[in-house]
């Protein structure tokens, strides 16, 4: 074990959070900071050969190493766990930038009263509303008091939005730069869904729709609609990554270090304090001691590094959730769409049936799902095949001449549901595989519950409704929603275990993001987040982020 | 060190060329030409020309797998990292799992193939029907699931890739390449068909792009 000199914060994580509160740190304060990043050192704008579907979206040649490090998954305690061999139903990011890399750039805000849906539901349904087994509590902060660090994220990305979405909560200043445009689609399906008195908004999202100057000085130019955003890094750095806003500002800091390939394995706590971390680097194992630890380094190994740290907390684990995105509908127009347009934020959204923003005083569930008419760029090998269901095979000639006739008059709409928690739904170590260093995988415990079930049956029938109005020749409704699967792509949005709450007693972090046994450790990120919003989880880490840093200078 | 094995094919009036430098060839005239394998045997490339060509067939709407070159595309897939497994958790025990929880199976995409093939045998001596039918019997193995998925990825991957040869699968459905904006373009052109000519990344780039495959981790 190498001992390395103390430093004043160290931070697991080089992703959105971890560099985040290295660049405010660095800022604001005299402290020195290391950053330990598991992955490779990435440059700005390095991403324009990485433009090719086969490598990139579908054998995810940014992603972390599946073969080194996975997790199992088993639908209730009752199943056997057994690992994730392929990813598929979320894309775990690897080196400097993170998952920030690839993603798609939406910057939705959440709704208010999710964070304070337990009292919310309470209020207006009465106890009786929150479903059997469920862990549904509220944050210990308010849409209030996160506010003014929304604001501050939207200008340090520039997020591009439509102000005025009646379905939203209330904005302190304007969007820092105009929406971005719209495919024909979008249009298409703004106007059917304002007849039908809908209120579809853009998505706000840091896809810029304009050259922009962040706050830090930091310029971006505008996206180009490529089509490759999601699973992608961005090649003109239009669409915001920690490596285009955060790095530029950290490489000029004099007292933040970025070590790379430095894969932490364990944070050591001496008597409730933390002393540091240990990390595996080349073969060779370090001690790196810390006057401060923050744990950055996305949901589920930020609770992974406290289960093998063996940092107690009863509640570590806890409401692990992902998102409710089955429901949807496939449409088939008489007209080419010219699909291959788009960007990873093109996408008009309508949150009429979002949270609580509808009565559901005589229905069967809560909250809701906000649904969304993706543009993302339609890539060939993901998307060719869409038929209508009157051919019954996906193989020979008939598939393939009327695949071929439809491939750009296809398009969908999506949806992202909220999903509550459960005692059912956790995270544990698990008692068989190890990643290759030896040390025990993150075993997840997840299943959908008749909540989900129910969301997804009503929002169906509201994309039915669409579907109908729309001009189009066919349409195929998605499945209903069965099981919880890992192969299925959702999002990467899987949150909670190191949640985030008013007492000791029922979370682990508190609201400023601190630990509650150990005062001097930081948990930052999705982690903390105690059931799951609907919208993207992006811009509330930031937010939230921003919020944790001021405290602490 | 394995015996060379070559695949000979040729088609309805296109002929599959490939180059050794892996940059996929024009040919207009048809003819034969010996094509080098890395990991079919010539039996086992003549079964997965045969069966790629029923699962995306060469028809009045337009080529096929034949034309866009799938059989190659699958043999250089195979022969590289992904063929063995380098970019799945293969840690033991392998156990039998529940749908929900993905493959779960033993066999790398090599062995899945050897294995699935041998069902296949004397597929390219029948009927087209007859084919069918034969692919029909085992559509719900993990082998043909396989075998559909690699199909479109030969269809519609850049030509780095082997498959996708001079661009026919783009060409087919109207996708352009990854050109690098569509800023003036992508609010107009409201129901017709815009159609800028294909270009793989190479071409716009104007440089050689090194696929995945050929990089040892």
């Amino acid at each position: 074990m190498i001992h390395l000199p103390s430093t004043d914060v160290v931070i697991i994580g080089g992703g959105w959070s971890g560099l985040l509160m290295a660049k405010e740190l660095g800022a604001k304060t005299s402290l020195k900071i290391t950053v330990l990043e598991r992955g490779k050192p990435r440059a700005k704008n390095e991403y324009i050969e990485g433009m090719d579907e086969l490598d990139y979206a579908l054998r995810f040649r940014m992603m972390q190493d599946v073969a080194k490090e996975t997790v199992t998954f088993r639908n209730t305690p009752n199943d056997k766990s057994l690992p994730v061999r392929q990813f598929g139903g979320f894309l775990p990011g690897n080196g400097v930038g993170g998952a920030g890399e690839h993603w798609n750039g939406m910057t939705p805000r959440f709704l208010p009263d999710t964070f304070e849906m337990h009292k919310a539901t309470i209020e207006r349904y009465g106890k009786s509303r929150l479903p059997e087994g469920s862990t549904i509590q509220d944050w210990g902060i308010t849409y209030k008091d996160l506010e003014p660090y929304y604001l501050k994220a939207e200008q340090l990305l520039g997020v591009s939005g439509l102000a005025g979405n009646p379905m939203t909560g209330p904005r302190s200043g304007p969007f820092p730069t105009p929406p971005i445009k719209q495919t024909y689609f979008g249009q298409i399906f703004t106007d059917v869904t304002k007849e039908m008195g809908y209120h579809p908004y853009p998505v706000p999202c840091g896809n810029l729709s304009q050259t922009y100057r962040n706050p830090d000085g930091v310029i971006r130019p505008a996206c180009q609609y490529c089509g490759y955003c999601e699973r992608f890094g961005c090649m003109v750095g239009a669409k915001a990554q920690p490596t285009n806003t955060l790095l530029p500002v950290i490489l000029k800091q004099k007292n933040v270090t970025i070590t790379t390939s430095a894969q932490v394995r364990r944070i050591l706590i001496k008597d409730n304090k933390a002393t540091g971390v240990t990390y595996v680097s080349n073969g060779k194992e370090y001690f790196q001691p810390a006057g401060k630890v923050m744990l950055a380094s996305w949901s589920l190994n930020n609770t992974r590094l406290l289960l093998l740290s063996k940092i107690g907390n009863v509640n570590t684990g806890r409401n692990l959730t992902h998102q409710v995105m089955g429901a949807g509908v496939t449409f088939f127009f008489d007209k080419p769409l010219n699909r291959f347009m788009g960007s990873g934020a093109s996408n008009v959204t309508v949150s009429d049936f979002d949270g609580d923003n509808f009565d559901h005083s005589n229905l069967d569930f809560i909250r809701g799902a906000y649904i969304s008419s993706p543009a993302y760029g339609s890539r060939p090998i993901a998307n060719f095949g869409a038929v209508p269901s009157t051919i019954k095979s996906n193989w020979g000639g008939e598939w393939k001449k009327a695949a071929v006739e439809l491939f750009d008059r296809t398009a969908k709409l999506g949806s992202s549901g909220e999903h509550i928690p459960y005692k059912t739904n956790f995270m544990d170590l698990d008692p068989t595989y190890t990643d290759n260093l030896g040390d025990p995988l993150l075993r997840l415990t997840l299943d959908w519950h008749d909540n989900e079930r129910k969301i997804h049956n009503f929002i169906s029938a509201k994309l039915e409704g669409i579907a109908k109005r729309m001009p189009i020749q066919s349409y195929v409704m998605a499945p209903p929603l069965k099981r919880y699967d890992a192969m299925t792509y959702k999002s990467t949005h899987i949150q909670g275990g190191t949640i985030m709450g008013a007492s000791p007693e029922n979370s682990v972090v508190n609201t400023d993001n601190q630990h509650w046994q150990v005062p001097n450790l930081y948990v930052l990120g999705a982690s903390t987040f105690p059931q799951n919003p609907s919208g993207n989880p992006t811009l509330t880490v930031l937010a939230q982020t921003l919020r944790a840093a001021k405290a602490l200078i | 060190m394995r015996r060379r094995h070559f695949l000979t094919l040729s088609s309805t009036g296109a002929l599959l060329v490939y180059t050794l430098d892996g940059q996929p060839t024009v040919q207009s005239q048809p003819g034969e030409q010996k094509i080098p394998l890395k990991f079919f045997t010539e039996e086992q490339a003549h079964i997965v020309a045969a069966a790629t060509s029923r699962i995306f067939p060469t028809d009045g709407s337009g080529p096929g797998a034949n034309e866009a070159g799938v059989t190659l595309y699958i043999d250089r897939q195979l022969t590289g990292p992904y063929g063995r497994d380098r970019y799945r958790f293969t840690q033991l025990p392998f156990e039998q799992g529940t749908p929900t929880q993905g493959y779960q199976g033993a066999a790398n995409p090599r062995e899945i193939y050897r294995a699935g093939l041998k069902l296949l045998t004397g597929l390219p001596n029948l009927t087209p029907e007859e084919q069918d039918n034969r692919l029909r019997s085992i559509e719900t193995s993990p082998f043909f699931q396989l075998l559909r998925q690699h199909t479109l990825e030969g269809m519609f991957c850049d030509p780095m890739h082997g498959g996708n040869r001079d661009l026919i699968g783009w060409q087919l459905i109207g996708f352009p390449g990854p050109y690098m904006s569509w800023t003036n373009d992508i609010e107009k052109h409201k129901g017709e068909a815009f159609r800028p000519k294909s270009q793989s990344l190479a071409q716009i780039l104007n440089r050689k792009i090194t696929p995945w495959e050929e990089i040892e981790p």
